[in-house]
């Protein structure tokens, strides 16, 4: 479902991306380790069409349809979730109606009708308890004041609200503590299916404990260089990255 | 302009002095007289330094007689009903070219007094000795200009204790074939722990430019509410200068909303003399500019008493090409301990052909008191517009949506779910989105 191409991408005169590769079948978790300044977060911004970035060469395809001309609410309008690293804190907005307001949108532009208020609100419950979040939670403004692990939880109970085809979950787990990263994986695994794809993108294998991902690919320089299963994440945990910068080099 | 002015006021001076004492009719000469040896203000002039009223006095305008109804003048409740709160059961006093029109309006004597300036003249002239003209003898010209020459406006006066049971609806209309230049003049007495609620909307019907020169005067006796909602959304051809004089007793709270999303040109002038202890002032402004629109706001609370309090929260969003001005002073007097005024001005610029200019003054004197201010100028943030995006909202309801939240809370303490929701759609409708965004 997800397909990329040789693709290139840089902000300013700086180049990130040079050449990644990566296919993304539906109902598959994939990985993407890397050091930092590898091009992990600017390679989730590029999918996820964020303007900043220019795309050099190369195509992301979705359904073997280029998205690059895409803004991005119609990228997310295909299915497509983008989970922040650094979820942004917008005072004035409740969680509820930012939620609600976004899944109608989303509804909308498929030719769907809005929710209706209760449906809306059994669908919030549902995903609040998934995460094991107290609802109090919905009257909140977005974001604002709220801790590292309620951020990062915030964004998956929108996953679970909007049901992607394909999540893009940036870091989700760096600042989380080991309760947290168990809830966060719990309400991932919740919605794993056989037509959901995941990409997770972390640092550390200690995620993948509990996602337990399909592929893992290493990114390097901007690039794919190796790609394995999840022994890979374990060999990264024990060796560090070294030897696969040796092994490329 | 002038002079024409002028000759309107020695022209009709007979009528509109024919049921005052000599004291009242001294006092209008008197502002006449100032408004000739001033004249208009300029850009020379430091309160008037980035507005230039001259697309306001250009035109030509009509100068009939400030008291007698004009023959072009009607006005059905057809006309009118879409600029009111029609949901909200409320006292209405409108009015048409600076006169009123009874017949679409609902007044009230029993009780308290809720009727207009051009019956009293002649019903209550002991109150308007009293009290006509007391609070504006020091301002500036245009507000003089107004006290000789305005006829007509809301007359409110209420007794000790008494709570008016509804809000007030004033609604002041423009029309005909020519341009118009109207004064207003608002009259608000208030007596010891009274309460009253005031929406105001001035409002031109005609395709030629209008001109509304305005001047409120209210007074507060110990404990008495005032809360007051000024819904400046006027056509593009109208301009409005409007100076609003509080005058606050003991323990009084007033609460002043200025909502200015539309016109040609808007000069606000709220004074809020804090005269007795522990009287409370809250002013909140929202202003959203496009196109040509200057809207400035100057504000000034006179802290003359201790342990009195002033907030003030003014939010602006200015779109291409508009400008905007706030000038916020706070004066505080040696009198004045354990004053607490706060000051809050935030702005956002859309557009790199539109402008604000800022100024927060303060003048302290007393040392035992709080104050603070801040001053923003900003942008959109881009983050979270992309954030929102990234979700499924299309960039104009993800730009709507956070220009709402960042102008939310200069709308805190309006509580009428009806005359809220007109604000939010007159918000909407000005930001370009049709949404049904509740945020």
């Amino acid at each position: 479902m997800l397909e990329i191409r040789e693709l290139y991408a840089s902000i300013g005169e700086k180049e990130i991306l040079r050449g990644v590769n990566l296919t993304v079948k539906p109902g598959e978790v994939h990985a993407i380790m890397g050091p930092n300044g590898s091009g992990k977060s600017t390679l989730s911004s590029v999918i996820a069409g964020r303007e900043e970035y220019q795309v050099t060469s190369g195509d992301v395809l979705w359904d073997g349809k280029s998205i690059l001309e895409l803004a991005p609410e119609e990228r997310a309008h295909l299915g497509l979730f983008l989970g922040f690293q650094y979820p942004v804190e917008i005072p004035g907005v409740s969680v509820s109606n930012f939620v609600k307001t976004a899944l109608n949108a989303v509804r909308a532009a498929r030719g769907e009708e809005a929710l209706d208020a209760s449906s809306m609100l059994k669908k919030m419950r549902e995903a609040l308890q998934l995460l094991e979040m107290d609802k109090g939670f919905l009257s909140r403004s977005l974001n604002e004041g709220f801790s590292g692990g309620e951020k990062k939880r915030n964004e998956i109970f929108q996953m679970a609200m909007l049901e992607p085809r394909l999540a893009i979950l940036d870091e989700t787990d760096s600042g989380l503590d080991i309760d947290a990263l168990r809830i966060v994986a719990q309400g991932v695994n919740g919605l794993r299916s056989a037509k959901a794809s995941f990409v997770v993108i972390t640092h550390y294998q200690r995620l993948l404990d509990y996602i337990i991902p399909d592929v893992v690919h290493v990114l390097l320089n901007g690039r794919i260089v190796k790609v394995g299963d999840k022994s890979l994440a374990y060999a990264l945990e024990e060796r560090g990255y070294d030897w696969i910068k040796k092994e490329v080099e | 302009m002038n002079d024409r002015l002028s000759a309107q006021y020695w022209l009709h001076e007979k009528e509109l002095t024919a049921y005052s004492s000599d004291a009242v009719r001294d006092r209008r000469r008197r502002a006449m007289e100032l408004f000739e040896a001033k004249g208009f203000p300029s850009q020379r002039d430091e309160d008037w330094k980035y507005s230039s009223l001259k697309p306001v006095l250009s035109p030509h305008y009509a100068l009939n007689s400030p008291c007698a109804a004009l023959e072009d003048e009607h006005l059905e409740y057809a006309d009118i009903k879409r600029f009111l709160v029609n949901e909200l059961d409320a006292y209405r006093v409108v009015f048409l070219n600076g006169r009123y029109t009874s017949w679409l309006s609902d007044t009230t004597h029993q009780g308290f007094d809720v009727c207009t300036l051009s019956s009293a003249w002649k019903k209550y002239p002991e109150t308007i000795e009293r009290y006509f003209a007391q609070l504006t003898e020091d301002l500036g010209p245009l507000a003089q200009l107004n006290t000789a020459l305005a006829w007509d406006g809301i007359y409110v006066v209420v007794p000790d204790n008494v709570v008016v049971d509804r809000p007030i609806q004033l609604l002041s209309f423009t029309s005909g074939s020519e341009p118009r230049a109207i004064q207003v003049r608002n009259l608000v007495v208030l007596g010891v722990n009274s309460q009253v609620e005031i929406i105001e909307r001035h409002q031109s019907l005609s395709d030629q430019p209008t001109w509304t020169n305005s001047v409120d005067e209210a007074y507060l006796a110990e404990g008495a509410q005032l809360r007051w909602v000024k819904l400046q959304h006027d056509g593009p051809l109208a301009s409005m200068t409007q100076h609003t004089r509080i005058q606050q007793d003991r323990s009084s709270r007033s609460q002043v909303h200025t909502i200015s999303t539309g016109g040609r040109f808007i000069r606000n002038n709220l004074d809020i003399v804090l005269n007795g202890p522990g009287a409370e002032a809250r002013m909140l402004g929202l202003t959203l500019g496009k196109g040509k629109q200057l809207v400035d706001h100057h504000t000034l609370v006179d802290h003359r008493a201790p342990n009195c309090i002033s907030h003030e929260n003014y939010k602006g969003i200015y779109d291409e090409g508009s400008k905007g001005v706030f000038n916020g002073r706070i004066y505080v007097h040696r009198e004045a301990q354990k004053t607490d005024a706060y000051q809050q001005n935030a702005n956002l610029v859309l557009h790199k052909t539109a402008e604000v200019n800022a100024k927060p003054q303060l003048e302290i004197f007393a040392d035992d008191v709080r104050c603070s201010h801040g001053c923003t100028v900003g942008q959109l943030d881009e983050d979270a517009l992309f954030y929102l995006r990234a979700r499924g909202i299309r960039e104009p309801e993800a730009r709507a949506m956070l220009m709402l939240a960042f102008a939310e809370d200069a709308l805190a303490g309006i509580d009428h779910p009806s005359l809220n929701a007109k604000l939010h759609k007159l918000i909407a409708g000005k930001l370009g989105v049709d949404l049904t965004l509740d945020l």
